[in-house]
């Protein structure tokens, strides 16, 4: 009997029934799957990946080792997405991942979704049981391409290896034009083994897909005239300002016209966080005035946003009620999804503000600006400082200390929001923020991304006890690689940003938010070979940010900050931004 | 308000659940929903009616519009079409009432396609007003079994 059962296990593992090593041979000696998908990735300038192996990827783990593609190997397969994810963030490049087939592509979902929601161009590969096992229920089996069909641009299960240098090519072009998204590659076993004959195709033959790059020519008339005879106008600018590279024709226009701009939580970094015009990010706990100004205008010009609940508190009929909205974006599905607009421009944000700034002309704004400038004066953003550790007192030491050029990654909770106020961006693509999911766990990962597209830059990891906690694995993978992040870790021993929403309105009936059983973080990065350090004093953050910025290594400071510190203000959902929380004395 | 529209798809496995997830997923409402090959065997077309405002139905045609797999989205709504519903339907037939049923099968233009000791089967075309008549009728002799396709529909020719 004993043996019966250790037979029906050996027959269900792919290991035991694939590997022999007349398969091995077989598939090695000729041009297979495996070689043709990291040729093909080659091609597309894939210098690396962020995967993780297991059986039915033995044979393209056996081809990496001829291929000039480096492998990173993090310690959790939703690390490998996210990684490449900020990579892809980071460096504008499409991101690469790479899983087995069943647990190891499962635990892609949440980091393809992730991507999803923040328009991040990655092609993911899974491995997949072979074709015919296929809807069998096979060992480590998922069918990871219905599973992922709401949170991919688009996605191919592999049949036939000849079809791999046209998918491959198809993933990249589909993953990073237009509105940018994850396209996944499932990959069954016996594909990447079998011979391939086909070659490159030159070009990419989709007829079905279309995007839109120029704005319509009419509508940005339109939209000039609108702007130029606007009294109260408001740029609403979104992370499709940093994929379109539309920054600088955004500077450009708001400069030439003094009109005021505010950012989403992904749009943090299109405009300078000095610039002049600038009020703030706006929504939730955005700033007052970019929130009254949003509410009170009367032109709001949306640039690669897609109005999101998190800025409209869900309240789309009660959102910029007096306004005219011009919308511009790339995906003419976000038009007119949520709010109205008058004038649509479907197309790329910086071609769009490019034809649009020749044809505008300046509107009258000074009573307008004066009305900003008093709310700015009367409204700041601000916080106590206690003689405690304060967070935002952290964040703006890390600012002035860490450099114009430190690329700053987060995770989610109210450290997230406290950078995103208070940490001083300069530069897109420098801010990394798990926006559309709000993904704890996303930021260590993310931070590791971000140094391989950026070797020599700074790289700073602004995460909580509970979030650093998801990926805290992640320590072996910046002493393998020798990536010098230096994390900041805003340790309040709870999950804050429940414990705050419990606290305001919840009568402090405070559930499952205490993180009672933390470790000694100083202790168990130093357990990894990663320097540690405990910082309890405001006195002591500059010199401790200095130590670690200057230590040739990955650095954890443990900031001791209070469980009671709350993220001002706040426009509670589903109220409208006159009935903000904390935003005066 | 109901909408049909006629979304020319590839013809490939995968693809019905890359359309009927984005129905579920966003909440649009599914009337009817019929598939078929076309003239050229790379694509298929799909015949959906689907219920909603103007609103729903320009973002469920944009949201169609982002699948790769979507050549085209026309909303015959919005044009002079023939459209057409096929239905099988099983009645219970008695000596007394059988002349009366197929009278009745006569007069909306149908066909006896099976007979049996205690059931008619009847084949019915026609839009979906005509069918649902049809159909009330039989409800009075007893329907044993009842399947419709679903509405299929094609633009009129310019003439
Ligand atoms: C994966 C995941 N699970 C749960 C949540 C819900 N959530 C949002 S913020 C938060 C607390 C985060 O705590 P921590 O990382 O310590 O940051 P803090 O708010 O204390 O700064 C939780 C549980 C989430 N966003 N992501």
């Amino acid at each position: 009997m004993g043996n019966v059962k250790q037979d029906l296990f050996v027959a269900r593992d792919p290991e035991f029934t694939w590997e022999d090593e007349e398969s091995l041979a077989r598939c090695k000696s000729k041009y297979n799957g495996a070689r043709a998908l990291l040729d093909m990735l080659e091609k597309e300038g894939v210098e690396l990946i962020f995967g993780y192996p297991g059986g039915v990827l033995l044979t393209l783990y056996d081809a990496l080792l001829d291929s000039s593609i480096k492998h990173i190997l993090p310690r959790h397969e939703q690390s490998a997405v996210h990684a490449a994810d900020a990579y892809a963030r980071v460096s504008g490049k499409v991101g690469v991942c790479l899983a087995t087939s069943g647990p190891g592509a499962a635990n892609m979902v949440t980091g393809i979704a992730n991507a999803y929601m923040d328009s991040v161009p990655l092609v993911v590969l899974t491995g997949q049981v072979p074709t015919h096992l296929l809807g069998t229920d096979s060992f480590q089996e998922v069918d990871i391409t219905g599973m992922t069909l709401p949170i991919t641009k688009h996605s191919y299960l592999v049949k036939d290896a000849n079809d791999i240098p046209r998918i491959v090519r198809e993933a990249f072009y589909l993953a990073s034009t237009g509105r940018p998204g994850p396209v996944l590659i499932d990959l069954p076993k016996d594909v990447m083994a079998a011979e391939v004959t086909s070659s490159c195709p030159e070009k990419v033959h989709l007829p079905s897909y279309k995007y839109f790059s120029k704005g319509n020519a009419g509508q940005i008339i339109e939209a000039a005239k609108a702007i130029s005879m606007s009294k109260k106008p408001v740029v609403y600018a979104g992370g499709g300002v940093i994929t379109s590279a539309a920054g600088l024709s955004l500077c450009q226009l708001i400069e030439k016209l003094n009109i005021p701009v505010v950012t989403t939580l992904m749009g943090i970094g299109s405009i300078p966080s000095t610039h002049p015009n600038l009020l703030g990010m706006v929504g939730m706990h955005g700033t007052v005035t970019a929130n009254l100004a949003v509410n009170d205008c009367d032109l709001l010009i949306a640039v690669g946003v897609r109005f999101d609940d998190r800025v409209t508190s869900g309240l789309k009929h009660r959102f910029a009620t007096k306004a005219k909205v011009i919308h511009i974006d790339i995906d003419p599905a976000e038009i007119g999804k949520v709010v109205r607009a008058n004038i649509p421009i479907v197309g790329d944000a910086r071609l769009v503000l490019e034809d649009l700034l020749p044809k505008v002309q300046v509107p009258e704004t000074s009573a307008w600006w004066n009305q900003l400038r008093a709310w700015q004066q009367e409204y700041p953003l601000r916080y106590e400082q206690n003689g405690h550790l304060n967070p935002q007192m952290i964040l703006e030491a890390l600012g002035r200390i860490g450099g114009e050029q430190a690329v700053v990654t987060t995770d989610v909770g109210q450290h997230q929001m406290w950078a995103a106020q208070f940490y001083p961006v300069k530069v897109p693509r420098h801010f990394i923020t798990s926006a559309g999911l709000g993904t704890m766990g996303f930021g260590f990962p993310a931070a590791i991304g971000a140094q391989f597209a950026k070797p020599d830059s700074l790289v700073f990891l602004v995460t909580g006890d509970g979030s650093f906690q998801m990926s805290i694995q992640e320590l072996a993978t910046t002493v393998q690689y020798s990536l010098p992040i230096k994390i900041i870790l805003m340790n309040n021993g709870v999950l804050g940003m429940v414990r705050q929403l419990q606290k305001m309105f919840y009568n402090e009936r405070f559930n499952q938010i205490q993180l009672h059983a933390n470790p000694n973080f100083v202790k168990v990065a130093e357990a990894y070979g990663v320097k540690g350090l405990r910082v309890d004093k405001p006195e002591e953050v500059e010199p401790a940010l200095i130590k670690a910025i200057d230590y040739p290594g990955p650095f954890l400071l443990d900031f001791a900050i209070s469980p009671d510190e709350v993220v001002l203000p706040m426009v509670p959902s589903g109220k409208v931004i006159t009935e903000v929380l904390g935003g005066e004395d | 308000m109901r909408h049909t529209l006629a979304v020319l798809v590839e013809n490939n496995p995968g693809v019905l659940a890359r359309i009927s997830g984005l129905f579920s997923r966003r909440a649009y409402n599914i009337h009817s929903l019929a598939v078929c090959q076309t003239e050229n065997p790379s694509l298929s077309i799909m015949t959906i009616v689907v219920e909603g405002d103007s609103q729903v139905i320009e973002q469920v045609t944009k949201q169609l519009h982002k699948l790769v797999v979507v050549h085209k989205v026309t909303n015959l709504s919005n044009e002079a079409v023939v459209d057409r519903e096929l239905a099988l339907i099983r009645v219970k037939v008695k000596q007394e009432t059988r002349l009366e049923i197929l009278q009745t099968v006569d007069i909306f233009r149908g066909r006896v396609v099976d007979l049996g000791r205690s059931s008619l089967t009847i084949e019915l075309t026609g839009d979906e007003d005509k069918i649902d008549a049809f159909v009330r009728t039989m409800k009075t002799y007893g329907i044993l079994e009842l399947v419709r396709t679903g509405r299929i529909a094609i633009a009129r020719s310019e003439s």
